[in-house]
């Protein structure tokens, strides 16, 4: 048991509270807000488990980015404020979704815990000035051998981009014109 | 350290993440449940980087790709949920079951099944 095995249990039970919390909230800017504590967790986790430079990307784009993109969301929806109901499906629905969660978490438990089993590993000092060294191994991959898929991914990005603006334009124009109605299903076969 | 609690904390992610996807009907909670399933695959990745100690550090290089497949995911989603809102005047997934509304209702009866069109 050593202080990393401390840490990240603590930052793990964090993280998984406030994951469970961000599902069963019934109050939808809690769940975004448990979402942002539940990430910002995870990012600690990653910062123990020696991944300096995933730790950043996720406080950057995950807690920075997308979540203050799902708070716009919600509000722009007009998202109920206080406690709602209408947020869930109804009991039997969430009763069977809590069943396929259990089993499927299970199942994956039971697999990945007979694959790692007592396994322990050793993560480089973290914190030190070795922690630059950290950084430059993942630089150099992720510039040499990676670089292929990562010029690809700012493709994906463009691609993203270009459609998110087409979608919100559409909603603009009047409604013969915009994009859903040309995939209409209900028109006119010939 | 040991790898037991980070491969337990990707599985509660991941059953929060399933959860979240079937329980929820606003669709923007159903986005979060999928944030969730996201970063318990990103978790899992980082802690078998760390344990096979990758020389190329394949685990963490495939989760910033990821993250970056995750903004991309959800900047079109949003965008999707917002047209939805406009076009409706929520984000009620079990309301919103028929493709293509607000349909009136002079088109949805006039227009007949696809399959009757085939089977002449």
């Amino acid at each position: 048991m050593t202080t990393r095995d401390v840490l990240f249990a603590l930052l793990a039970l964090l993280t998984g509270a406030s994951a469970v919390l961000s599902v069963t909230s019934r109050q939808v800017v809690h769940a975004a807000l448990w979402l942002v504590t539940a990430l910002g967790a995870l990012a600690g986790c990653y910062l123990v488990l020696g991944a300096e430079v995933v730790a950043l990307v996720q406080v950057l784009v995950y807690v920075g980015a997308i979540v203050v993109l799902v708070l716009f969301a919600l509000m722009l929806t007009r998202a109920p404020i206080g406690r709602s109901a209408e947020v869930d499906n109804p009991l039997l629905a969430r009763v069977a979704a809590a069943v396929v969660a259990v089993v499927g978490a299970g199942l994956l438990a039971t697999l990945l815990l007979a694959v790692v089993g007592g396994r322990t590993v050793v993560v480089d000092a973290t914190g030190t000035d070795q922690a630059r060294s950290a950084a430059q191994p993942l630089a150099r991959s992720l510039f040499g051998s990676w670089v292929l898929p990562f010029e690809l991914l700012s493709l994906l990005l463009l691609a993203a981009l270009v459609a998110a603006l087409v979608l919100s334009r559409a909603a603009g124009r009047s409604e013969s014109s915009s994009s859903i109605d040309s995939l209409d299903v209900g028109r006119r076969p010939r | 350290m040991h790898l037991w609690p980070a491969v337990l904390l990707a599985c509660v992610l991941v059953g929060a993440g399933l959860y979240g996807v079937l329980a929820r009907r606003n669709a923007v909670l159903v986005l979060i449940g999928l944030e969730l399933l996201l970063n318990a695959a990103n978790l899992l990745l980082v802690t078998f980087d760390a344990a096979y100690a990758d020389r190329l550090h394949g685990g963490q290089v495939l989760t910033l790709f990821v993250v970056t497949v995750a903004a991309a995911e959800i900047g079109v989603a949003l965008a999707v949920v917002l047209l939805l809102f406009r076009r409706r005047g929520d984000v009620d997934l079990l309301a919103a079951d028929h493709l293509g509304e607000p349909n009136d209702v002079e088109a949805s009866t006039d227009v007949r099944p696809l399959t009757d069109e085939a089977a002449r």
